[in-house]
């Protein structure tokens, strides 16, 4: 087929992208450096030297990062599990996984809202165990966000693992314990490094999915700001539209900083690319 | 095959109860008789259930999404499924920068998909709400129309294309006569997914709706900031309804198998 018919099919989808999305992400990047026709970095410099903005973008890494690695600890057993299992029970656990995937953010931040209010089922199941004598304020802090997010992205990276997991022929681990070694350490020598990509994966897409998201802080956060929502209000409660986009250029720069370092990592430990 | 460790399946069974027992609780809660959500609740009633169609913005607001995601949908088969081919058939320079454009809004983050969509577009076009959630969404959908259906060529024999067009078929007719039909599952959980992205969408939407304009997510939030009754609930419920019935679309089409590969 002659090359122009190929390119036209792409077009409409190139053209479309550019205008809705390369130019105005563009735009905004430029406008945050270029103020009366002239290079400044001056919006960066009061951003990076304002306690409470840096606070801001501090709890927001922290948050993703605990997430991240929490997700990847609850969820790695739970994996390992799954991938063992049947064609019918493995079928089942991971529609059951999926399920919540699927499901609005709204709905799950809001199902927490329930949960840990002040008297949610948490507080009142431990004061009608007699573990609490007050109730603890746990709905609206950073604690909450966190487990509203852990609960929004387990499901990734349990289904992640999955499927990295699932193709570990179960020989290799006979054979490691054949030729003597002991079930922990196979496990530590086959298992783990053969999970690596997926571990890859399933992190980057956690920890940039809480880095980036809106809702769940917005519901269980509180007045705890992170990165997301400060954005929002200030483009759309502050109209500060240049704060807004310095936050939106200084969220672009760590989402592909986050992805480009797991990918050096993946192609480190992989030399043959296996990640990819 | 080994004995498994018993442990191992109590554990899993601990955080399954963490993953779905929030949906199971928020379901219970929708059907409590009082003003306060409460669990367990007193009582049974279908009241909240009632209030939704009551309150008439959950109903004017599930109508808006509905029409943006498939308006949405629509106009993304329209710029994905030629992308998708093209990309999936041919080797050509720019290739690998041409993908990366098509699967990139699923990296950029929400917020700032919207705000800068908002900032250069909306405003300076002076776009209504509608037209402003119908390019937020396409851009949103795009990527999940692209990549499962270039997945979906990726399985397809482009032998059985060059035979009809060797018989004489124009290019433009297999391909609605071959290759579309081939794929067809692809495509229609491509629609899935993507529908179920849009719909659920609020970090783009939040930037995009208008006064008098909302989407039902973004006004379940705002719902929830002034009300605490079981309304959102009741919502929730209808909506992990169809969830389910999508999902299981998805699992007919897909196989659920898709999920784990990345």
């Amino acid at each position: 087929m002659k090359k122009r018919y190929m390119y036209g099919l792409l077009l409409p989808g190139f053209f479309f992208l550019t205008v809705f999305m390369i130019v105005p992400i563009a735009l905004t990047i430029g406008t945050t450096f270029i103020q009366d026709r002239t290079f400044t970095l001056e919006g960066y410099i009061y951003f990076f030297s304002d306690p409470y903005f840096l606070d801001i973008l501090w709890t927001t890494l922290q948050v993703s990062l605990v997430t991240t690695i929490v997700c990847n600890v609850i969820g790695f057993p739970v994996a390992y599990y799954i991938s063992k299992l049947g064609v019918r029970k493995k079928a089942v656990l991971l529609a059951l996984a999926i399920f919540p995937l699927l499901t609005s953010a709204v709905v799950r931040s809001f199902s927490w809202m329930i949960i840990l209010g002040r008297n949610g089922l948490f507080n009142d199941g431990l004061i009608s165990l007699g573990l609490l004598e007050e109730p603890l304020e746990i709905l609206y802090t950073p604690a909450a966000m966190m487990i509203g997010l852990i609960h929004l992205f387990l499901p990734l990276i349990i289904i992640s693992l999955v499927g990295v997991m699932e193709n570990i022929p179960d020989d290799l681990l006979e054979a490691a314990e054949s030729l003597g070694a002991s079930k922990i350490k196979s496990f530590w020598k086959i298992i783990v490094p053969l999970c690596v990509p997926g571990i890859i994966i399933g992190s980057i897409l956690v920890f940039v999915g809480s880095l980036t998201a809106y809702t769940t802080p917005a519901l269980l956060g509180g007045k705890q700001q992170v990165i997301a929502t400060f954005l929002y209000q200030n483009a759309m409660t502050l109209n500060d539209w240049y704060l807004a986009s310095i936050v939106a250029t200084i969220m672009i720069v760590i989402t592909f900083i986050v992805i480009g370092l797991m990918n050096a990592l993946a192609s480190k430990l992989n030399p043959k690319g296996y990640a990819s | 095959m080994k004995k498994r460790n018993p442990w191992l399946g109590v554990y899993t069974f601990l955080v399954f109860c963490f993953l779905l027992g929030p949906l199971v609780i928020i379901s219970i809660t929708s059907f409590g008789p009082d003003e306060v959500l409460k669990f367990p609740p007193d009582g049974f009633s279908l009241r909240w259930y009632q209030n939704i169609f009551e309150v008439d913005m959950f109903v004017s607001t599930f109508v808006t999404s509905m029409i943006v995601s498939f308006a949405g949908n629509i106009f993304a088969l329209l710029l994905g499924i030629p992308a998708a081919y093209a990309l999936s058939r041919y080797d050509f320079k720019g290739k690998a920068l041409l993908n990366a454009l098509f699967i990139s809004p699923v990296l950029i983050p929400g917020v700032v998909l919207g705000f800068t969509l908002l900032k250069y577009i909306i405003v300076t076009f002076q776009l209504p709400v509608y037209a402003a959630l119908f390019i937020g969404h396409t851009v949103l959908m795009l990527p999940f129309i692209v990549r499962v259906i270039a997945s979906s060529l990726a399985n397809f024999d482009f032998a059985i294309e060059e035979a009809a067009v060797s018989l004489g078929a124009s290019r433009f007719e297999t391909f609605f006569k071959i290759v579309l039909p081939n794929i067809r599952s692809g495509v229609i959980a491509g629609v899935v997914i993507a529908f179920l992205e849009s719909f659920n969408n609020v970090d783009v939407s939040v930037f995009l709706t208008g006064p008098g304009v909302s989407t039902l997510p973004i006004q379940m939030l705002t719902y929830v900031e002034n009300y605490f009754d079981p309304t959102i609930a009741a919502v929730s419920v209808l909506l992990m309804g169809l969830t389910a019935v999508l999902m299981f679309v998805i699992e007919r089409l897909l196989g659920l198998a898709y999920f784990t590969k990345q």
